[in-house]
């Protein structure tokens, strides 16, 4: 299933809620180009959801890596919430559940942004 | 070879729709194999991952090249074989992706998957040059009625 993105806005969080795959082409396409989109245009804490993201390859974690550098260079935040199983073994076999700060409930997400 | 060895080889254009349709093929034949859903996820992730080097890496999105995916069914294991038409590399020049240093490094972790996900990974110089991946993942014991292993 090809990636699909819609953005809502709590505040001064931007919450993307991804569904579909994660992977090289068109899925890894969207992630940079959504997130880039919200940091470019001035937004410093974004919230990513991959409730529906049941797979990921490499190109697609590479995008993650590159989304939280990004946000955390303009001097923002990114956090992660709702992983599946797949995506949730994938960060940790790479240890970079040790990178993002990964949260499984949406308010408590929204209140550990600084 | 053996005679009770299958074999599927598949030349595949250097595209980036080789990768799904190389994935696609292995999970087929793991299905086939008896291996679990969870088993076929991984076997194939595993030949995307090394079919997406090959893509990159080895044949540097070059048209003119191909790739070559060879699956052996043994009697015992799974043998996959993703063969490019690059420079070829050494195994152990590639960075640990897990090392503090490389955490941040935006690719890097296709190996890394391979290895996490098959029971065997290697790394041959082709013949006529380019790098030969071989992934080995031994095949799911066959069951009885009763739940114990069947003799082969």
């Amino acid at each position: 299933m090809t990636l699909q993105g819609t953005c809502r806005q709590i505040g001064e969080i931007a919450i993307i809620d991804f569904s579909g795959k994660i992977t090289l082409g068109e899925g890894s396409s969207l992630l940079r180009k959504t997130v880039r989109g919200l940091v470019d245009g001035g937004q410093k804490k974004i919230l990513i959801s991959l409730y529906d993201v049941d797979y990921i390859d490499s190109s697609g974690i590479g995008e993650l890596v590159s989304a939280f550098t990004t946000v955390k260079a303009a001097g923002g935040e990114l956090k992660l919430l709702h992983l599946t199983k797949r995506v949730h073994d994938i960060l940790q076999i790479t240890r970079l559940f040790t990178v993002f700060d990964v949260q499984s409930d949406e308010d408590t997400a929204l209140r550990a942004f600084k | 070879m053996s005679a009770h060895t299958q074999r599927i080889e598949v030349t595949l254009e250097t595209l980036l729709e080789s990768v799904d349709l190389a994935e696609s093929i292995s999970m087929r034949i793991a299905e086939a194999a008896g291996f679990s859903e969870e088993e076929m996820h991984k076997i194939g992730m595993a030949v995307r991952e090394g079919v997406i080097n090959a893509y990159n890496y080895g044949n540097q999105q070059d048209r003119r090249k191909k790739i070559l995916m060879t699956i052996e069914l043994e009697p015992e294991h799974m043998i996959v074989r993703v063969k490019d038409q690059g420079k070829g590399f050494e195994l152990h020049e590639v960075p640990n992706p897990l090392a503090e240093e490389n955490l941040l490094r935006t690719s890097g972790r296709g190996l890394f998957l391979m290895r996490a996900f098959m029971d065997h990974f290697d790394v041959h110089t082709a013949p006529g040059g380019g790098a030969e991946l071989v992934m080995v993942k031994k095949l799911p014991e066959k069951v009885s009625s009763n739940g114990s292993p069947q003799p082969e």
